[in-house]
């Protein structure tokens, strides 16, 4: 009916065109069937497709979003390597490989700083203990910021200032990262702006909008329609709780808000409590290099910290008696504060090494003694943290996840009906991966391959969290709403990002960079390089590059800024008041009817 | 490969794919399906428009139907006779209106005329209930449906005449943000 009434309209309207028109139209209509073919071509061509539709039919749209975000993850990772590869790594490759460079500036003041690399005869364990503590023979290679010891190259026709490459490299992929974040962020963005707050048309938006058509599987439609009727009950549950409390008394009030200071007072106490066990953890295995396990100590800390506090945050919760849509949220808001702060504070640990000397003050800025390459140590402790992030995910999925569920299923007793199968936690496996991708971007000014490491371990984590989703879970009771989640994990994305662009900033701008390696020997800071290159700059370049540095500029474009800001948010203001406005129209207008 | 089929002519498919949002290959693919459900009723060759129906009962097999609460609704929205038989230009619309490229304007149309379920072009309480039962298959009490009810019309009447027009439907679907993602069937 719908496609009749179109071919009539469109013989009716081809009658009355010119061919001129028709013949512009049918070109118009080519190319836009042209384009979706191209489009769908395309998309035929992205990464694990026919696994996410799979996962999506069985599982719903909660659980595509997170391995969607994982997708995303790859390719962030893949293009931040092939940008440190083409700027740093490959004009080395080729000095090295054509070796025609009469000039390339090793640095006269270096002194190879002794390396822990093995002779004679290696033993082959100790390979395997390298590799895993990114020591010994790692070190000279292309892995860590130490080997990359040239600070301009001399090609045939033109002169690579590989230290100034190397700085705007490391901005260049932080602005990379924050623009496609936001840019992916931006769609969610507007439809949280829109809704005021979670319990805005909540319950429309479930009769309405909450049954996925999509759904061709028998158990997946009955688990929807349960989660459904969870979701209307705990709504029906919500507009009781506000009813109550409403009600409260002042005394209940009083004695509520008190059991909630304490609690925060004890939240705050557990956390001090772990980011102090963290710093301790971290000099210790800095002063003793002799075992594995003593290296592996802080993210062994950091691992149990964060596995032990959500559990604890999850009881604590329970007594403070706030809505239920709170206290995920509250929880939720804890769990990422644990998680990223501990990297903070291992960062402020190392920092605290690196600049402290046995005298008050250190010469060179930085403690040369011990630390004759301090940028590679850091690079090291990224690379060590990053694999133990991988080891303890395929660790807990095999030792973990699979006995679970062969306990549920065959063992009848009291535990495994309490522990019940495994629910694939959204929010928990989401803090992984950003905690992983805060690593990668801190460490990748250290350890320029790591963003090669994350991607090769986020493509495996994919899988096995496939396989494990697959075979071990149920999907979760409570729902997570596909919307609000894709905003939910680019959020958290965003504060990582925030996060790890602080350290890398204070140790380009404001730490001593080491003077026995890397392409900064010679310079005071890394940052110093920018300057310097910017005044062997042509007069008329430099001037403009001075001006839009100057405070003049940066104070002139804040206070534009602010009041663009202002504009747009008394604009908003002014809608709204419309809306409302137009609202009592309406029922005014209908009355009169 | 699509010059050698003969169920439609060019023009056939041409016009399908000027008011559809789906290409040659997919209409093919819909004519497969569309016989699979009645291979005794439905042609092999369409070129002279027969003017054949299938019934709703075999329509609501279909596995991408199968499992939705709604599928007696959608079915006879799109039917033409409002009984629920299905013609091939029926069933193309169907899945068009409800595919990923569909407009959201479009498909607020029709989301608006299943959950119509005594087509008086509003969405009344009686509707609500209705709708409700079919999506947790009679599972709440008869006081959290009555409450349910009375939530939704408090959100979303603008006029206040205790049921739901167009208008009212739209403007509320407008700020749904799951409804796009959710309301597609993928063919």
């Amino acid at each position: 009916m719908f496609c009749n009434f179109f071919r009539a309209q469109r013989l009716e309207e081809a009658s009355k065109l010119s061919s001129w028109k028709q013949w512009r139209q049918s070109t118009q209509r080519t190319l836009r069937r042209l384009r979706d073919e191209a489009q769908e071509w395309l998309s035929s061509l992205k990464l694990w497709r026919a696994d996410i539709h799979q996962i999506e039919g069985m599982f719903g749209t909660g659980i595509l979003s997170y391995f969607s975000f994982l997708r995303f993850l790859v390719m962030l990772n893949l293009i931040i390597f092939l940008l440190m590869f083409s700027f740093v790594m490959l004009p080395i490759i080729i000095m090295f490989t054509t070796n025609v460079i009469l000039f390339n500036i090793w640095n006269p003041f270096m002194e190879l700083y002794p390396s822990s690399a093995r002779r004679g005869l290696v033993i082959f364990h100790e390979h395997i203990t390298d590799l895993l503590s990114g020591g010994g023979f790692l070190e000279q290679t292309y892995l860590f910021y130490g080997f990359y010891q040239v600070n301009q190259i001399h090609f045939p026709n033109i002169k690579y200032n590989l230290a100034l490459a190397y700085l705007m490299t490391t901005i260049a992929y932080l602005f990379l990262s924050l623009i496609w974040i936001v840019k992916r962020s931006a769609l969610g963005f507007k439809r949280n702006l829109v809704q005021d707050e979670d319990r805005f048309q909540s319950f429309c938006n479930k009769i309405f909008a909450g049954w996925d058509f999509c759904i061709t599987n028998e158990n997946a439609a009955s688990l929807k329609r349960s989660s459904l009727l969870y979701e209307l009950r705990t709504d029906l549950e919500e507009e009781r709780i506000k009813q109550k409390i409403a009600d409260r008394t002042r005394k209940e009030k009083c004695r509520i808000y008190l059991i909630r200071f304490i609690l925060n007072i004890f939240v705050i106490g557990v956390l001090a409590g772990c980011f102090y066990s963290i710093y301790v953890a971290t000099i210790f295995s800095q002063e003793h290099v002799e075992y594995l396990m003593y290296e592996y100590l802080p993210s062994i800390v950091i691992t149990l910290a964060n596995f032990i506090t959500p559990l604890l945050f999850s009881v604590i919760i329970n007594f403070e008696d706030y809505s239920p849509a709170f206290e995920i949220r509250f929880t939720l808001m804890r769990c990422v504060f644990m998680r990223l702060t501990s990297i903070g504070v291992l960062l402020f640990s190392l920092w605290s090494q690196i600049t402290h000397c046995k005298d008050e003050t250190c010469i060179c800025g930085y403690n040369h003694e011990l630390y004759s390459c301090w940028e590679t140590r850091v690079g090291q402790e990224m690379y060590k943290l990053t694999v133990f992030d991988f080891i303890i995910i395929v660790a807990v999925t095999i030792f973990v996840e699979f006995p679970r569920k062969l306990i549920v299923r065959h063992c009848d007793c009291g535990l495994a009906k309490w522990w019940g199968q495994q629910e694939f936690s959204i929010p928990q496996n989401v803090l992984e991966i950003v905690y992983g991708q805060t690593i990668c971007w801190i460490g990748t000014f250290y350890c320029p391959m790591l963003p090669a490491i994350c991607t090769i371990k986020y493509f495996f984590i994919f899988y096995i969290k496939k396989v494990s989703l697959l075979k071990n879970c149920r999907p979760a009771t409570r729902p997570f709403r596909a919307s609000s989640s894709n905003f939910f994990f680019l959020a958290v994305l965003l504060i990582g990002l925030a996060l790890a662009c602080l350290p890398v900033s204070v140790s380009v701008a404001q730490i001593n960079c080491s003077q026995a390696c890397g392409p900064f020997v010679g310079y005071n800071t890394s940052w110093e390089v920018l300057p310097t290159a910017v005044s062997e700059l042509p007069t008329g370049v430099r001037s403009v590059i001075e001006a839009l540095s100057s405070e003049a500029f940066a104070v002139s474009f804040f206070v534009v800024t602010c009041l663009a800001m202002f504009y747009v948010i008394a604009l908003a203001g002014a809608h709204k008041k419309v809306i409302n406005q137009l609202r009592e129209q309406l029922v005014l207008v209908s009355l009169v009817k | 490969m699509g010059n050698k089929q003969t169920t439609f002519t060019d023009e056939q498919l041409e016009a399908f794919q000027d008011c559809t949002f789906f290409t040659r290959k997919e209409i093919l693919r819909l004519h497969a399906r569309f016989r699979e459900l009645a291979p005794h009723l439905v042609p092999l060759d369409f070129t002279n428009n027969p003017d054949v129906r299938v019934p709703p009962t075999l329509v609501v097999t279909m596995p991408e139907l199968k499992e939705n609460p709604f599928r007696d609704r959608i079915v006879a929205t799109f039917s033409e006779d409002g009984l629920g038989n299905l013609s091939f230009n029926d069933f193309v619309d169907m899945f068009s209106a409800l595919c990923e490229l569909s407009p959201r304007e479009l498909k607020t149309i029709y989301a608006f005329k299943i959950y119509d379920f005594n087509r008086d072009d509003f969405i009344c309480e009686d509707d609500l209930q209705q709708t409700l039962n079919k999506l947790t298959k009679g599972e709440l009490t008869a006081e959290e449906v009555t409450l349910v009810c009375q939530k939704v019309i408090e959100e979303a009447d603008l006029d206040g005449d205790r049921k739901l027009s167009f208008s009212d439907f739209q403007n509320m679907i407008s700020k749904a943000p799951d409804f796009l993602s959710n309301f597609h069937i993928r063919i």
